[in-house]
């Protein structure tokens, strides 16, 4: 198998495991989901990681690369922090309320 | 050595599977923080495995820790600094600078790429990577200025000169697109990239704030797809899959959410503001009503007093008002006097769906009080007050009985089945909709007119001169 069909099968299944994963989301999440997700597309830091990896010393791709590599950083580390925010609402409320009762 | 290069292949399987019950354990409330620090682990281990499979120079590292630095510590104090009312907006953040990094890696590749031509599958991935990063970068900026007030709605984009606009634009990207593989560095690079830019701007600009979460989630999954392609440009599988299953559940989550607002996706993406259109049927300002009951808050704390069952409906306006803590003071002070309270969430209360639930676990609000649309709607007939606090289309009860209003079919709470209703708002304009709401009219209905903040406080201090909730201090 050729790299390419290779990675096109590596596409068509994510996609599809993509759209099976979240059939259900009660409403509550849709917003820490959506944030989530956001988060995780900020993988291309792989690919900022290998551009500057594969620079070879030259300085405009270095340069290049740490500038996208700071945009994915933002975008993750923001992206995770911000849902876990989120999210630690909800845990806290349930035992808090849990002991009140 | 067959060990060592076998590593960082397990590494990303296991990097992939722990993603994939990230994005799934985060659709349960029970799992959903685990699944987000597991999502997380999951990326940092993606890293891990490329930083030992690639040497890199000392100059490399230097690179990585500036942009390490810069990214992270940027991303650390916009998260803890964000305001929750912000979250839409703050997601439109993060997006936009996901799809830029994207942006950033293929016009590397393309301007100063390896040695000799690119291969055709490379080009085509340059060519996907660089749109999609560039809309997805300039959509989700205008998506946060719209959300953020910063940018309004300009006439032009509301008439059907904007399709004409755009038509060109994207003719403009296709001539690009085609022509980059002659020359990958030259102006055709640079006409996709300005011509992708602008079409995100003029494709977000029309759209109305109301449909706006759509279009951050759509974006979303927009950022999914770019980093799959930057995943074929760099020729990473990881990046592939993790890219394509956001773009893939990103696209579920919009299609939800679509549902939800009775909206197609269709009709959001190229019907302008549903503003616009609702003005034909009644106007935006106060014209409009001719039957409305206003009282004090004092005659809305006495309704309270005697209730035995009181709903509240939170809306966009109590998060802008500020009077989450409020609210939460007066449900404490009401259940103290033995008023049973619960609070009435329709799906997309607040800006994105979920956002309200997120704005009253902030004010200590017990999630069992939250009841979602289906669960709630039954009880209303047995509802002594309902309370709606800057929530307004989401109430209207002509989405279920007028055919021709432009919200008809929408699922709405059935507060208009309540023995009262107070509605608390500023002034009478129109919803975020811009639609007239007929519940304002009933007979149960009366107004509350004032900031949220204002009233809520008005009704505790009301509440307490009457003595309510003395005896049972707890």
């Amino acid at each position: 198998m050729s790299a390419l069909t290779q990675a096109l099968w590596v596409l068509l299944l994510g996609s599809l495991l993509g759209l099976e994963l979240i059939g259900k989301v009660p409403p509550t999440l849709h917003t820490p989901l959506m944030s989530g997700a956001n988060a995780i597309s900020g993988i291309t830091v792989l690919a900022s990681l290998t551009l500057i990896g594969q620079a070879n010393g030259q300085v405009p791709l270095l340069v290049l690369g740490s500038l996208s590599l700071g945009f994915a950083l933002f975008n993750v580390v923001g992206g995770f922090l911000v849902t876990d925010r989120m999210l630690a609402m909800f845990s806290r409320k349930k035992t808090r309320s849990g002991g009140a009762r | 050595m067959a060990g060592l290069d076998l590593l960082p292949a397990l590494i990303d399987l296991v990097a992939v599977l722990l993603l994939a019950l990230g994005i799934k354990g985060l659709s349960k409330v029970s799992t959903a923080r685990s699944a987000n620090g597991l999502a997380a682990l999951a990326m940092g281990l993606a890293v891990l495995g490329l930083l030992i499979q690639q040497p890199l120079s000392p100059q490399a590292w230097l690179w990585i820790a500036i942009g390490t630095a810069a990214g992270g510590l940027l991303g650390l104090v916009t998260a803890q600094r964000v305001p929750m009312t912000a979250m839409p907006e703050t997601v439109a953040l993060f997006n936009g600078c996901g799809g830029m990094a994207s942006l950033l890696v293929a016009l590397g590749v393309a301007v100063y790429g390896p040695d000799g031509t690119p291969g055709l599958v490379e080009q085509i991935s340059i060519v996907i990577s660089v749109f999609v990063g560039a809309i997805t970068f300039s959509g989700s900026i205008v998506a946060m200025g719209k959300l953020q007030g910063w940018i309004d709605t300009p006439g032009w984009t509301q008439s059907s000169l904007r399709h004409g606009v755009n038509i060109a634009l994207a003719v403009a990207c296709l001539v690009g697109a085609l022509a980059l593989p002659g020359a990958m560095a030259g102006s055709p690079l640079w006409l996709l990239v300005v011509a992708s830019t602008l079409l995100g701007i003029g494709v977000t600009l029309p759209i109305g704030g109301a449909d706006m979460p759509v279009v951050i989630s759509l974006l979303n999954s927009y950022s999914g797809v770019a980093a799959a392609a930057a995943g074929f440009v760099v020729g990473s599988q990881l990046l592939i899959v993790a890219g394509a299953m956001v773009g893939a559940a990103g696209l579920i989550l919009t299609q939800v959410m679509c549902t939800a607002m009775n909206r197609s996706l269709v009709s959001v993406l190229f019907g302008g503001a549903l503003g616009g259109a609702a003005s034909v049927g009644g106007g935006g300002d106060e014209a409009g009503y001719t039957r409305i009951t206003s009282c004090s808050a004092e005659e809305c704390a006495l309704a309270l007093e005697a209730a035995e069952r009181v709903v509240f409906v939170p809306g966009y306006g109590l998060a802008v008002a500020q009077a989450q803590h409020a609210l939460r003071e007066l449900s404490k002070l009401l259940e103290a006097h033995g008023v049973e309270v619960s609070y009435a969430i329709h799906p997309v209360a607040g800006r994105m769906p979920g956002h309200m639930n997120v704005l009253l676990a902030e004010a200590d609000v017990p999630y069992e009080q939250l009841l979602e649309m289906d669960t709630i709607n039954p009880e209303f007939p047995r509802t002594d007050v309902v309370i709606v606090l800057g929530a307004n289309d989401v109430v209207n009860p002509d989405a279920k009985s007028d055919s021709t209003s432009p919200l008809y079919g929408m699922p709405v709470l059935e507060v208009d089945q309540a023995r009262q209703v107070f509605v608390v708002k500023r002034s009478l304009g129109a919803g975020y909709a811009g639609i007239k709401n007929a519940l304002f009219e009933l007979p149960q209905t009366a107004m509350v007119f004032g900031d949220a903040k204002a009233v809520l406080n008005g009704l505790l201090s009301e509440l307490r001169s009457m003595g309510v909730g003395k005896k049972a201090a707890a």
